[in-house]
């Protein structure tokens, strides 16, 4: 097994700013696809509706979503995400498709793959990162207010379908695995224990990204959490990476950043959305304004691997990559052994 | 890094159904509502992580477990706090890990049933996340000896770290604690095996940590609550000492082990130490005398409970004790005719008694702060009586309305005099810091009050005040207006804001003179009196401050600056170790060493330098009493992390240009990061310099390497919930002391941090090594002026140092608009390094400066007039 730090993300991370790619559903929907597209050939007698399930489209239009993939290559990402984000059999059940988690989580890693293969130079190497998504459910809130214990997913289950998808991503080439998204961390705890029973089982180890969600302007995640609290919950899994995705634009969520570089001891990634949905649920933030702040985060020495969630495209991360060269990465920062506990809020001893 | 934390942390030990009667029965009879409010008091009374446990063998203890700890998710104020998850059986374990998103402590694993298993479970919980204890427990049993304890917990140290790759930091050892004094000589040592052993496994065991169940040691005496509060306080005292560092306490049931009587302190201290072999004979013989309430008893003098109830309602008052106010008032309550009678009869005769004390020096105001509180319970008890019986007849003394005035965070004096207008039975409504004039004069409206204060800390206040008389004015009120606050005096009430208002304004030196002052104010005649007597005395302040001559020639600003102080730069600035911008913190337990009492004693108008005041004839038992007080009060601060200090400190490349520092980005010194104005003294001196902040720079002509640094610290995150949490109560002494313990520890905090900046952040000094007392009397190179005192008087200067060094971000701590900081417990400042920079006050200054400060600032000269009123001349 390779120490993270021996690996080429990491070493690659030590010179320069990493980018990641930008939002996958954005430029899905760009295309405008009817129930008919989404279904294929393959499951166009499906018994319920599609329509919506983006993560199928790897299975019914590979093309158009290799295409997306090189588009983002070819704006600078060197870590491209596979189209994953609900392939779990968990968030899958929503169209009755549960049996073929697998599946698409090995084609969604192979199509990225074969991408990545692509654009790679023996200089620029680039990385898949196989996503886990967070799933639509949440192991530590409950789904009813009047029964506070209530749940509607146990530990158990999130460990056995996210053990799944990662062997599946595994088995489709994904050079690292990535908890992307996270809004519970019990979720994300099942995830973390799922990922390390598979590298166990399977005798390997990649490296692991994380990255959570700060859901409005308490700062906090949906369940509860302050950003570093959040990450003493998710360290033992010795991420790559630690950061923050989704919800907010990078203006809000600078502070957030800025909490996490911190405390973390590894890199840090963001990629936060284009701004605030419009009254339209669209994304206004140009590529030039997302990246002039992305640019201040890099000289402020916050971040190592940027990149955009919704609403970002090839064009915000062509902006991004050219707004954070050669600005030299954040200074990975290490400190005393401290146990490091946390409720919703750290504890240090 | 994240705030630092006291050394030792209390586990708390209330929700586990082995320790706590209440809380089985409540589990066994499913009453998880009442069972998450023992969750919940835990954490508000300061547990530090909360310690489940649901081994009980009526119970299903997986599903007890799941249940509890989801409930627990939904509560924000309990699950705040990291979870220790306690059982003996590893099932209900990987239960409770299951369900917790935060890092969790497990409690416990060990060697018990072999190495495989403990590898197997140790492996487990560090993929689940969690810290955990390990007992010293091996194959062959528990481990009772000290060479014991130290081999197991070394061996396990061993498999943790280098087979199952588990983090030392975290690893907690509990070496088991046994009891003592049980009368079998085996027993005798367990106490010093345990110290001793946890000394040698701090030494061999790096990182880790050592915990324990305290309760155990003083198992033998069980019903003898005294006795066993002892033994746990000197245990722990040397416990701690040696390295144990967490332990499942009970903190409510604690001696303080200074308090302990010294004859039973020494008994307990031979038995846990094991000094000699007859320690458990004497402690038997010694235990008796300490049953019961014992300890409280032998010292404390209860003959005044023989008293008739009014004659206990006054000497509760009169002494500020709470114990049995309740019992006493009801006793009062059922004797009088009406309950409106106990307050109007013998409460107001206890108060009466106070205030007379008070005015003739004999009680001090921290005893009439406490004095209030039981005043408070015991009309906090009689409220539902006299709402029962609607009387209409409100019997107040009169209706005071007092706010801190917008822009202004500030309220510790008026929260004062706030108390003591209650004492006097007037009724307060107090809006609060930082309210609009609207809210103020529309609240007064709506509250039919009798007059209104105000209160202002910072300079900006005082022109808000004269805002409010002169809408008062022009919404023809006729309500007496009284000024308070540490800027606000007579010469500035007389001059600027009493001419703006027809009826009385009353400046209102301190809390002890309010009383008065609203009592005259509300009589029909004495009114009149009084507004006659002060129109007369504001007369003659008026015509004073006309006729005062300046005391020196004022010169122009250009012969200030041909004035100038030249510094000596022969030896050459040091550049900073760490320029740029540094959040820092620091542990309140260490800040607390830097405290400047001084002030401390001043804020409860107890005047005397520190630490001389404790043995003033006058004051000095009240002052001791006080500082008894505020430091019980830190430790709990302390040891609930019921505050945080926060701050964060900048040091920038900048050299003098005119009397402006430029402050650069960096060494190429080409772009400018930020300009700081500073302003000069402009009278005439003879043999000294006209000082100015900027000439401790280089000037950028010298070409010198010049370096200026600035700084913002608070010890006051967490300030107003503590205070408001006190208030709740109606414990008003708690609320002021929470308040004023956290301006002190900002100060603190600033000095502190000054030394760190000196030593290392910046690095000029080194080799500096001063005491407290050294510090205070600044014997140290540099200075630290803060913007809005005497040496920089102009308040916006703080926003330049907010947005160089991003203050809010870094710390949260914001300016208002008229650029007061919150929280209120806040310091922020300049750094100038130079040997010879030392404060100044600025003082007045004239037109000349006036305008070139306004086009330095970019202002016009109006804008520059406001924020330098206080010193242009009039």
């Amino acid at each position: 097994m390779v120490a993270t730090t021996e690996h080429p993300l990491y070493r690659a991370a030590q010179s320069r700013i990493l980018l990641l790619d930008g939002a996958m559903g954005t430029m899905i929907q760009q295309h405008k696809l009817q129930e008919a597209d989404y279904r294929g050939t393959r499951f166009a007698d499906w018994h319920c509706d599609v329509q919506g399930n983006n993560d199928l489209l790897v299975l019914t239009q590979p093309d158009l979503i290799h295409n997306i993939h090189c588009e983002y290559l070819a704006a600078g990402a060197d870590i491209i995400e596979t189209n994953t984000f609900n392939a779990t059999s968990i968030a899958m059940a929503d169209y009755d498709m549960s049996s073929l988690s697998d599946e698409i989580n090995r084609e969604a890693a192979r199509l990225a793959k074969s991408a990545a293969r692509e654009y790679s130079t023996p200089d620029r190497p680039r990385f898949v990162a196989g996503v886990l998504g967070p799933t639509n459910r949440t192991a530590s809130i409950s789904p009813d207010v009047n029964d506070p214990g209530k749940r509607n997913v146990t530990f158990d289950a999130l460990v056995e379908a996210y053990s799944a998808s990662c062997r599946a991503l595994i088995e489709g080439g994904s050079d690292l695995i990535m908890l992307e998204t996270i809004f519970d961390t019990l979720n994300a705890k099942a995830a973390v224990f799922a990922v390390e029973t598979v590298f166990d089982e399977l005798n390997q180890r990649l490296p692991v990204m994380v990255s959570g969600t700060i859901t409005d302007a308490s700062g906090r995640t949906l369940s509860g959490q302050t950003a570093e609290a959040f990450y003493y919950s998710m360290r033992h899994v010795t991420p790559i990476s630690f950061g923050l995705n989704c919800a907010l634009g990078p203006d809000l969520l600078r502070q957030y950043v800025d909490e996490v570089a911190a405390v973390a001891e590894c890199l840090v990634s963001a990629h936060p959305n284009a701004g605030l949905p419009n009254e339209f649920g669209e994304y206004d933030m140009e590529g030039p304004e997302m990246a002039t702040h992305i640019g201040e985060w890099a000289r402020a020495g916050l971040v190592n691997i940027v990149g955009g969630c919704c609403g970002s495209t090839p064009e915000h991360i062509r902006e991004i990559a050219s707004a954070v060269e050669g600005v030299p990465p954040r200074q990975v920062p290490s400190f005393e052994p401290r146990m490091r506990l946390s409720g919703l809020e750290p504890f240090v001893h | 890094m994240s705030a630092e934390f006291s050394s030792f942390i209390n586990i708390g030990e209330r929700t586990n159904v082995t320790g706590s009667a209440v809380f089985k029965r409540l589990i066994l009879n499913d009453d998880y509502e009442k069972a998450l409010d023992v969750a919940r008091q835990q954490v508000e009374n300061g547990a530090q992580i909360i310690d489940v446990n649901m081994d009980e063998a009526m119970l299903d203890s997986v599903q007890a477990m799941q249940t509890f700890l989801n409930l627990i998710a939904s509560e924000p104020d309990i699950s705040r706090v990291p979870i220790m998850i306690d059982s003996s059986k590893w099932e209900v374990i990987e239960a409770g890990l299951k369900c917790v998103q935060g890092k969790a402590i497990v409690n416990s694993i060990s060697l018990k049933e072999g190495e495989a298993q403990f590898i197997e479970q140790a492996t487990l919980i560090k993929r689940y996340g969690a810290a955990a204890v390990v007992m010293a427990f091996d194959e062959s049993g528990q481990a009772d000896t000290q060479a014991r304890k130290v081999e197991i917990c070394q061996r396990s140290y061993r498999v943790l770290t280098e087979q199952v790759g588990f983090p030392p930091e975290d690893i907690i050892f509990d070496p088991n604690i046994f009891a003592v004094a049980t009368g079998i000589e085996d027993h005798d040592n367990y106490a010093v095996d345990f110290i001793q052993a946890t000394r040698e496994i701090r030494r061999t065991c790096p990182h880790v940590h050592v915990s324990g169940g305290l309760s155990n040691i003083s198992f033998s005496f069980r019903g003898n609550n005294p006795v066993r509060e002892a033994m746990h306080s000197v245990f722990l005292y040397h416990a701690i000492r040696a390295g144990m560092d967490m332990a499942i306490v009970n903190a409510g049931q604690l001696e303080v082990y200074d308090e302990i009587p010294e004859v039973l302190r020494n008994a307990v201290e031979d038995v846990i130490l094991n000094r000699h072999a007859e320690a458990t004979e004497r402690l038997l013989e010694l235990a008796p005398q300490f049953q019961g309430d014992g300890k409280a008893a032998a010292k404390e003098d209860l003959s005044w409970r023989e008293q008739p109830v009014n004659k206990r309602l006054e000497h509760a008052l009169v002494k500020g004790i709470t114990d049995y106010i309740i019992d006493d008032t009801e006793e009062a309550r059922q004797a009088a005719e009406r309950p409106l009678h106990v307050i109007e009869g013998p409460l107001m005769d206890g108060m009466n008694v106070v205030g007379d004390l008070f005015g003739e020096g004999k009680m001090f105001l921290p005893q009439v702060v406490k004095s209030a509180r039981v005043m408070k319970k015991a009309v906090a008890h009689l409220q539902p009586y006299i709402e029962a019986e609607k009387t209409e007849d409100s019997q107040s003394n009169g209706k005071i309305l007092l706010a801190t005035v917008k822009g202004d965070v500030h309220d510790i004096g008026k929260n004062i005099v706030g108390v003591v207008l209650q004492c006097n039975n007037f009724e307060v409504i107090d809006l609060g810091v930082m309210v609009p004039c609207a809210t103020i004069l529309q609240t007064a409206k709506d509250e039919k009050v009798d007059m209104i204060g105000l209160s202002g800390l910072i300079t900006p206040s005082l022109d808000e005040m004269v805002h409010v008389a002169k809408e008062m004015q022009r919404q023809e009120f006729s309500l007496p207006l009284l000024i308070g606050g540490a800027t606000t005096s007579k010469a500035h009430t007389a001059v600027k804001i009493e001419q703006n208002y027809d009826a009385p304004v009353v400046y209102v030196p301190n809390a002890s003179r309010a009383v008065g002052v609203c009592q005259k104010l509300l009589g029909k005649v004495s009114r009149v009196e009084f507004a006659e007597a002060l129109k007369k005395d504001y007369d003659k302040v008026r015509d004073q401050h006309a006729r005062k001559q300046p005391r020196s020639r004022p010169v122009s600003l250009q012969d200030a600056r041909d004035n100038g102080f030249k510094p000596d730069f022969t030896t050459l600035p040091v550049a900073p170790n760490q320029p740029g911008v540094t959040p820092v913190t620091a542990s309140l337990a260490t800040l607390r060493d830097y405290i400047d009492w001084t002030p401390f004693f001043l804020t409860w108008s107890l005047a005397g330098k520190f630490p001389r005041i404790l043995d003033d004839e006058v004051v000095g038992e009240q002052a001791r009493e006080l500082y008894a007080d505020a430091n019980a009060m830190l430790d709990d601060i302390i040891a609930g992390n019921q505050l945080e200090a926060k701050g964060v400190i900048g040091l920038f490349p900048a050299n003098r240009v005119g009397d402006d520092i430029e402050i650069f980005h960096d060494e190429q010194r080409d772009a400018v990061r930020a300009t700081a104005h500073h302003l000069r003294q402009q009278t005439l001196k003879s043999g000294y310099a006209n000082y100015c902040l900027s000439d401790f720079v280089a000037s950028k002509e010298t070409g010198i390497a010049d370096y200026v640094g600035a700084f913002a610290v608070t010890g006051g995150i967490g300030e107003d919930e503590l205070a408001a949490q006190f208030k709740a109560n109606g414990d008003d002494y708690n609320a002021i002391m929470a308040q004023a313990l956290a301006d002190r520890l900002a100060e603190a905090f600033a000095e502190y941090l000054h030394e760190q900046v000196r030593k290392h952040y910046w690095g000029y000094a080194p080799d500096e090594a001063l005491d407290n007392d050294a510090l205070i009397r600044e014997k140290y190179q540099g200075i630290r002026p803060a913007p809005g005192y005497a040496a920089c008087p102009e308040h916006t200067e703080k926003q330049t140092i907010w947005d160089l060094l991003s203050v809010e971000e870094h710390t949260g701590m914001k300016l208002t608009e008229s650029y007061a900081m919150w929280p209120g417990a806040s310091v922020s400042g300049w750094y100038f390094a130079h040997p010879q920079a030392k404060y100044f006050a600025v003082a007045k200054i004239q037109r000349d400066q006036l305008t070139d400060y306004a086009t330095r600032k970019n202002w016009s000269v109006e804008e520059a007039e406001r924020w330098l009123g206080p010193n242009l001349h009039d």
